[in-house]
């Protein structure tokens, strides 16, 4: 290990030594400080890698002075600059940079950071890209404010650097054991310049003592049980007004005539303003327009908007059936479509098998339904913009509203509460732009654009719809020799560019042609299929309908030719090895989550380990009572590996039960394993929602308006023993994604559960009559 | 018109039409930010809050209606310590957090009636409350705790 001196502002008498673990062990042995030099001698450099974070817009930061400031009295402050959502990365995060800093837990407080990338880094929580692309950049972080802490303290005794060591929240001069608060070292060490990269070490995995743990409760824990913690819908201001928009019904659609006098007269109700907006196609994150109710409080603004008389022209998609529309996607399901991936020769395979099968799989529309509605609350004064918001991208929201404004973006300040969920649909910005376009009309007046949940049903931007054919051809001996896997589903790229009308290379990468086969001739194709609403992100996204159709498929081909599915998925996955994708016929290269191959390959390996983890946590192959059945699926996404066992019975009236899960996931290194456990614990339930839920359309309108019409799981109906079951790896495996992966392998272990205990194969979603949930 | 409530053992006095829900006036008029707004048709349980000791939905009940004391999760214990929030920072109940202030007043109005819940009842109770971070599970032991009293 190397180490250069460290450029600080003013330290001749510090000189910088080259400090080895083995070095230090024989140089202090003996001495009394030996339980210290334990610590110390786990220091070493990390073991680098490369992730895709530079890409993102705006990179990574690692200066400690942008994310740790530490006060007089010890109170360690750090910002999070990814957004909360549920997953606890707004504690995950600071916490690894606390380990890295020898920070005492209870001492560290959280600030959430302004929407601001060029200080922070990227921000965009999504892509379950949080703990994958700031692991390293935040144990930089703690790592160098640690390392500026220690050469304070050296040079505050005049003493050399590798004598004095930093550990919990102090720093100590070895030799005379004279100690230093870290409150009395702050203001030295942060007027310090940050230690180059090359200088830093780290600690090593057995001296993390909250990193690999779990031992830290997320930050909010205590605030959300009394409710105190703050969210967008809780964001109050002097004077604010509370506004609701009735929206045009269907994408495209515009007013044609309104009446507000029966809304002017509901108490509480000041003003009825028209919310202009050019909506031309691509049209991004815009908000769709129509008529906002300004009032005192929500329930006038929710009465207001009821009493509006409203003539809307339809627009372009009023013609969208869902129905009538994936009678449309199985036509181009069963012709041949656009080569994605061409493995072998699957035509001539095809034609020689000795036996043929096929499915056909379906997926409808969901919404994300997050329990906090959107809204946004914003105020213009003085050519300032200032906005509250529950925003995934907060950044990618104040260059929106930046743009919106025409302010220079230095004016529009944006602050990111708590998100009462997001799923997906809070990386939109439409919310933000809806209220800043209401406060500028205002004049002055802060104001709060609250969604009901029937905003949110019929104006979201949509999970896909897909619609997907799978054959496969087995030859006399039994081996698959042919796989294809034709997708149709509109793409939710038509948001940014003239509709492709098929899926690009993003989705393509989510479970499609990047799929694992051990088969020789291997085709994906995917078929046209227009965008006729908006199309966004849901949590795990195509990876839902991908993982639903082949691993079905997978288990139905298993039943054809009467293998165990368990045994039959793990010679399908075949043996371990890194998949090559462009000897595998894929000609594009595809989306790997934004990160490289290098650091992320295909694992066959990990693959199959998972499998083996999960059944044998599930003890796959033991006998259940009639009635019962557990079906397996495995699906890597997000750059891990996940798969799961759901156990369903079916009781006397015929309802579905699920008795367990048993999921195992291998995401590298497991940096929070209780919040892991809890996403995992989440993904099984709202699992179950993707089995029971649908939005549909009729005349271009969604037909859902609350949860009576889109059910989602509940406590009576979901899974509620859920195990988990985390491969155990070093923080030298990278950090793979957590809050989305535990989605897609629920949908097709359930359905091969369900077939199991019932010999019913539903292929078709929502569950509907198919089975009682 | 005029309305006097009892909330949190403060009385308040809001001018309303009576038929205003009583979450708004708690969320915009008293500025008790902490009972949440999910569906406003009783089908999600966010807003839940003891009248007189008992659990209702304050998204449906009309502020004219409330004759009897109410209590909102800023009000449930002074100290924030009633058996079931300690319960559900034992059991690391939340994720995003949202829905947990109706999972609490619910789960707390339950055990006020039912000691010693069963499996069963704590779903049945619990079944009109809905977290679409899937917390469930943890709901489920977040009550078996608090009935043991953590």
């Amino acid at each position: 290990m190397t180490m250069n001196a460290l450029r600080t502002s003013s330290a001749p008498c510090v000189k910088i030594e080259n400090v080895s673990r083995r070095q230090f062990l024989r140089s202090t042995a003996g001495l009394a400080a030996f339980a210290l030099a334990v610590e110390i001698s786990s220091l070493e450099p990390s073991l680098a890698y490369e992730t895709g974070a530079a890409q993102m817009p705006h990179g990574v930061v690692t200066d400690p002075h942008v994310f740790v400031s530490i006060d007089s009295s010890g109170i360690v402050s750090i910002t999070a600059h990814r957004s909360e959502m549920g997953t606890g990365i707004r504690t995950s995060l600071p916490m690894v940079v606390a380990d890295e800093l020898e920070a005492d837990w209870s001492r560290v407080r959280i600030v959430q950071a302004l929407a601001d990338e060029p200080r922070y880094g990227n921000q965009d929580t999504d892509g379950s890209r949080s703990m994958r692309h700031f692991f390293q950049p935040m144990r930089q972080v703690g790592a160098a404010m640690r390392q500026m802490l220690e050469h304070a303290a050296a040079e505050r005794w005049g003493v050399y650097l590798s004598e004095v060591q930093a550990t919990n929240h102090e720093v100590i001069h070895r030799r005379t054991g004279r100690k230093l608060g870290y409150g009395e070292l702050a203001s030295a060490a942060m007027d310090l310049a940050t230690p180059p990269m090359d200088s830093l070490k780290f600690k090593s995995d057995d001296a993390f003592r909250y990193i690999g743990y779990g031992n830290v409760q997320i930050y909010d824990l205590f605030d959300i049980t009394i409710g105190r913690a703050q969210y967008g819908y809780d964001v109050r201001l002097p004077g604010m007004k509370y506004a609701v928009i009735a929206r045009p019904p269907v994408v495209g659609g515009r007013i044609k005539s309104f009446d507000a006098t029966d809304a002017l007269k509901i108490p509480g109700v000041e003003k009825v303003l028209e919310l202009k907006v050019s909506w031309e196609p691509p049209a991004a994150f815009s908000p769709l327009g129509g008529i906002a109710v300004v009032a005192t409080n929500t329930w006038a603004a929710i009465k207001g908007r009821e009493a509006l008389k409203l003539d809307w022209e339809a627009g372009e998609n009023s013609g969208y059936d869902s129905a009538a529309y994936r009678l449309q996607m199985a036509e181009v399901a069963n012709r041949p479509g656009r080569v994605e991936r061409n493995q072998g020769d699957f035509d001539r395979a095809f034609a020689a098998a000795s036996k043929i099968l096929s499915a056909e799989y379906y997926v409808p529309h969901l919404a994300q339904a997050s329990m906090e509605p959107l809204v946004a609350t914003a105020i213009i004064r003085n050519g300032e913009c200032e906005v509250w918001a529950p925003l995934q991208s907060p950044f990618g929201a104040r260059e929106a509203l930046a743009k919106l404004l025409d302010f220079p973006i230095e004016r529009v300040k944006v602050n990111v509460t708590l998100l009462g969920g997001g799923f997906g649909r809070k990386c939109q910005s439409d919310f933000a732009q809806e209220a800043v376009l209401l406060a500028k009309a205002l004049d002055g007046a802060p104001v709060k654009v609250a969604w009901t949940r029937e905003d949110d049903l019929h104006h979201s931007f949509y999970h896909t719809v897909t619609y997907s054919r799978l054959d496969a051809g087995v030859d006399s001996s039994g081996n698959v020799i042919a796989w294809r896997h034709r997708s149709v589903a509109p793409t939710l790229f038509a948001n940014f560019k003239p509709d492709p009308k098929r899926e690009q290379a993003v989705e393509l990468g989510l479970g499609l042609a990047d799929v694992a086969l051990d088969i020789p001739n291997v085709r994906v194709e995917t078929g046209e299929a227009a965008a006729l609403t908006r199309i966004g992100w849901f949590r795990s996204v195509n990876n839902i309908p991908h993982a639903f159709a082949v691993q079905s498929f997978i288990a139905e081909i298993a039943r054809a030719l009467r293998k165990d599915p368990k045994d039959f998925l793990l010679e399908i996955i075949g043996p371990p090895r890194r998949l090559e994708l462009e000897k595998l016929g894929v000609t594009d290269p595809l989306w790997n989550y934004g990160d490289p191959y290098s650091t992320y390959p295909i694992d066959t390996g990990r693959l199959a380990n998972v499998v083996n983890l999960a059944a044998s946590r599930a003890n796959w192959g033991s006998p259940l009572p009639k009635g019962s059945g557990l079906g397996i699926a495995v699906h890597r996404s997000f750059l891990s590996y996940v798969a799961t066992v759901v156990e369903v019975s079916v009781d006397g009236r015929g309802k579905l039960i699920i008795p367990r899960v048993e999921t195992a996931i291998d995401c590298g290194f497991a940096v929070n394993p209780e919040r892991i456990r809890s996403q995992i614990e989440g993904a099984a339930v709202m699992g179950l929602s993707n089995f029971i839920g649908e939005i549909s359309f009729a005349k271009g309108r969604a037909e859902q308006s609350n949860f009576d019409s889109y059910p989602v799981a509940r406590i009576d109906n979901a899974p509620i023993n859920v195990r988990v079951h985390i491969v155990p790896n070093g923080s030298d495996v990278p950090p793979g994604g957590v809050g989305e992966p535990g989605v897609p392998p629920f949908l097709p272990a359930l359905c091969n559960a369900i077939f199991a205990a019932t010999g019913k194969r539903i292929r078709s979603l929502p569950a509907g009559d198919q089975i009682r949930v | 018109m005029s309305v006097e409530l009892t909330i949190n053992t403060r009385s308040y006095t809001v001018d309303v039409p009576s038929d205003t829900p009583l979450l708004w006036v708690l969320r915009d008029l008293i500025g008790l930010t902490g009972t949440k707004y999910g569906c406003g048709i009783a089908q999600c349980g966010a807003c839940t809050v003891h009248v007189g000791g008992v659990a209702v939905r304050s998204c449906i009940t009309a502020v004219g209606d409330v004759t009897k004391p109410v209590t909102t999760i800023e009000g449930l214990d002074a100290e924030g310590n009633h058996p079931v929030q300690r319960a559900w920072r034992e059991e690391r109940v939340p994720q995003c957090g949202y829905c947990q202030a109706g999972q609490i007043m619910q789960a707390a109005a339950l055990l006020a009636e039912i000691k010693n819940p069963s499996d069963q009842q704590i779903s049945d109770a619990m079944a009109g409350n809905i977290c679409r971070c899937g917390c469930y599970q943890r709901i489920l032991s977040g009550v078996r705790a608090a009935s043991r009293g953590v």
